[in-house]
């Protein structure tokens, strides 16, 4: 580490490489997020609330799955049970990077991981991967300015913007949510038991929510199709699976595996 | 304005900080067996399909009563997952799946 201040150029080329693929993420993180206020505007959010989920619960599933529920008029519990098992793979990219954070400020490690999604965690990933440590400031610069700014502000772009489309069914804006979440999931369906598991999911949904009413479905679905998933035999995945921010395709398997070979407690 | 859901959002953030956090904010809690951790990565998309299934073919008339829809809407899903299965871009897939349903409306 350099006595001054001043980043060496290795890390000053590292954190420009680092902007250029910051900007790429923040573009679909604006066309995304921009689609998430269009939807929260026609599900009946008003801005604040809708400013309030992408600030707070900051998880784009999780929010469109909102969405639906709450224009369905389904109560709450349900949507945080799906939010729940929705990130819960965040602790995968978190449990990755504890061993490289630990010697951080607990408050700083407590504001990172709210800002810690799939696009977050692999650009940081790549980033202290060139540059062979953990970069603080090369985490903020992917997941604030990469993602959290440009969702937040696009989601307020929609939902206010939204306000002038009169009619949004005309539009077909009523099918952004289902289309969203169907294409979601094929970005998480990289392998055989993935794909089990999201046709097993569907299928139960549908069926229970005929029987007992969607609430019960789309729980059911969700909890129960991975099982039938995991009933199958392993095979190897045919790809990365894609981010729910912004859709893109995000290899947080290989992500993992830069922060592994990382030295630990050495962030600066 | 209401503000009503705003509760709903801090609630979200309730059951999703802990995953991103206490690996963070303490080290070795995370581990956990192979099972849990096939799991956890099967039920992102059998939740996301669930959704979107019973969202797209499930409805609810006035009375109560549930049935399968089948109409532009349906169609519409499928081709935005079809898009983003071939070029791996859920915005223009949702273009396409949205475009479709309002030209279908426009026309019908």
């Amino acid at each position: 580490m350099s006595d001054t201040n001043e980043p060496d150029p290795g890390l000053r080329a590292a954190r420009r490489r680092l902007l250029q693929d910051t900007a790429g993420i923040a573009v679909s993180a604006v066309g995304f997020g921009f689609v998430f206020g269009l939807a929260a505007r026609d599900a009946g959010y008003s801005t604040v609330e809708a400013a309030a989920m992408s600030v707070f619960a900051f998880s784009g599933a999780a929010q469109f799955a909102a969405v639906g529920y709450v224009s369905a008029g389904l109560g709450w519990l349900p949507i945080l049970v799906l939010t729940f098992f929705l990130n819960a793979r965040h602790l995968l990219y978190s449990a990755s990077l504890a061993p490289r954070l630990r010697q951080l400020p607990f408050l700083q490690r407590a504001a990172m991981a709210h800002v810690l999604t799939d696009e977050a965690f692999a650009l940081a990933a790549t980033h202290f991967h060139r540059v062979g440590r953990v970069d603080v400031p090369g985490y903020w610069i992917g997941a604030v300015l990469g993602v959290f700014i440009p969702w937040n502000l696009a989601t307020l772009a929609g939902v206010m913007l939204g306000g002038a489309i009169v009619d949004p069914t005309a539009y077909g804006l009523d099918v952004v949510f289902p289309a969203a979440m169907a294409g979601l999931a094929v970005g998480l369906a990289t392998g055989r038991r993935e794909i089990v598991a999201a046709g097993a999911g569907a299928a139960i949904g549908v069926l229970l929510s005929l029987l007992l009413g969607p609430s019960v479905g789309i729980v059911a679905g969700g909890l129960i199709g991975p099982l039938v998933g995991m009933a199958m035999p392993g095979g190897e995945s045919h790809r990365a699976p894609d981010s729910d921010l912004t859709g893109m395709r995000v290899d947080l398997d290989e992500a993992m595996a830069d922060v592994a070979e990382l030295p630990a407690g050495e962030a600066s | 304005m209401s503000t009503q859901l705003v509760l709903l959002a801090l609630l979200m953030a309730a059951v999703t900080y802990p995953s991103r956090a206490v690996p963070l904010l303490a080290p070795g809690i995370e581990r956990l067996p192979p099972r849990a951790l096939l799991y956890l990565r099967l039920v992102g998309p059998a939740i996301l399909a669930s959704i979107a299934a019973t969202q797209t073919l499930v409805r609810t008339d006035d009375s109560g009563a549930r049935s399968i829809v089948l109409g532009p809407e349906l169609l519409g899903v499928l081709l935005c997952v079809a898009v983003v299965a071939w070029r791996r871009n859920l915005f223009l897939g949702l273009v396409a799946g949205v475009g479709f349903v309002a030209i279908a409306r426009m026309v019908s």
